[in-house]
């Protein structure tokens, strides 16, 4: 064996080494790496009141009430479970109903969610507006949005 | 001439001579396409509106801040196993390059949450991830500047990148094994792109007219770090012979 083939297995081993401590390390973190927990992960954990967690899911649609003082209630679900959400303040411009948002919070005893900033998800679809409308028009519009990756796990 | 030849830093220099004007005159032409179709053909995104101008700049960028680690990984190997100048030069010089444009994504990512996503940062997994790799380029520079033995500085940086390299498969899938506030992949995913064909083409484009600036910039920052190592040599011969001849 040369130096240079001994060098280089060296360095693969090291290397190999190092990438399964990160693998370990990141699965390890995993409970603290996701961004938000969804409305199944909220029920599944028995999140305690009072803590400050984020909620991620989709705006319920119809579910959207605007009231007095920038107040707004709507609920965010995730396919399998529902969670009210009162926020007071100003909503992002991407913020409506079928969307994909994150709420930050805390829950209440009651089981709803009061949250103090609502982050608007955008997903991976980019389409000129025609393009949106004719698929709308046709009824191909999201029909699958509540299996979309990321906000059932 | 064989490939083999190239690793010759005279004959790479000839080469880089006769290739760059061409080259600076390419990266001109389709960059200047790709912002025109960018910015005056381009449809506005159905939901984004024209805020989907910035996705031209930021994903080209952010694909070359993990393309320059790309290369000066694979230049860390040069360095490493086969000793080689020419990839202690690649390194050092690659450094700076992929700093500029992982900045680029980081600052255009930023501009474009605050209307979309209704902030400017947060600390989600493929945000973090990517500012790592900023952090990481400003220390193999930092290794660069503070080690004065260029083949001993070449070695520590060497191994910081490759250490650093474990940092590239985390950035690109972090989107799919955590979830992020951060979109998944929408031009190199299984299932084809989820952009429509009229945003897909002048990305493409600009795609093309970035790697080309990379290239560029690579090229001539590596033939002046070759000519600054002659330069330095030469200095020192004279400084020794002057010494020599005074005793």
């Amino acid at each position: 064996m040369t130096r240079k083939q001994r060098r280089l297995i060296l360095i693969g081993a090291g290397l190999g080494v190092l990438g399964l401590a990160t693998a370990l390390v990141l699965s390890a973190l995993n409970e603290s790496i996701v961004f938000f927990n969804s409305p199944t992960d909220v029920v599944e954990k028995r999140i305690a009141p009072g803590a400050r967690i984020r909620l991620g899911g989709l705006v319920t649609p119809g579910s959207v009430a605007r009231g007095d003082n920038l107040e707004t209630r709507f609920a965010v679900t995730d396919g399998n479970n529902t969670i009210p959400v009162r926020y007071r303040g100003i909503l992002p411009d991407l913020f409506r109903e079928g969307q994909g948002i994150v709420a930050e919070g805390k829950l209440e005893s009651g089981g709803a969610f009061i949250a103090d900033t609502v982050l608007a998800k955008h997903d991976e679809n980019y389409m000129p507006k025609e393009v949106a409308d004719a698929l709308k028009k046709q009824g191909h519009w999201k029909d699958d949005y509540t299996k979309k990756p990321g906000v059932t796990r | 001439m064989p490939l083999i030849d190239l690793a010759n830093p005279t004959r790479f220099l000839r080469l880089v001579e006769r290739l760059l004007p061409w080259l600076a005159g390419a990266v001109t032409l389709v960059i200047a396409i790709g912002i025109y179709q960018a910015f005056f053909v381009a449809p506005d995104d159905y939901q984004q509106g024209a805020t989907v101008k910035i996705m031209f700049i930021h994903v080209p960028s952010a694909w070359l801040s993990m393309f320059g680690w790309a290369v000066m990984s694979i230049a860390a190997l040069g360095t490493l196993v086969w000793r080689h100048p020419l990839a202690d030069v690649t390194a050092k010089v690659a450094a700076p390059i992929g700093a500029a444009f992982t900045f680029i994504c980081l600052a255009t990512g930023s501009l474009w949450g605050r209307p979309m996503w209704g902030t400017y940062w947060v600390w989600d997994a493929r945000l973090t991830s990517v500012l790592v790799l900023f952090l990481m380029y400003l220390g193999v520079i930092l290794v660069w500047r503070t080690v004065e033995d260029p083949s001993r500085a070449a070695r520590a940086a060497a191994i910081l990148t490759l250490v650093g390299a474990i940092n590239l498969p985390i950035i690109k899938f972090s989107v799919d094994w955590w979830n992020t506030l951060h979109q998944p992949a929408s031009v190199f995913r299984i299932s084809g792109p989820s952009i429509h064909p009229a945003l897909l083409f002048p990305l493409a484009i600009m795609a093309i007219g970035f790697v080309l600036l990379y290239v560029t910039l690579l090229l001539a920052a590596i033939r002046t770090e070759i000519l600054r190592r002659r330069l330095r040599i030469l200095q020192l011969m004279q400084a020794e012979s002057a010494t020599s001849s005074r005793s």
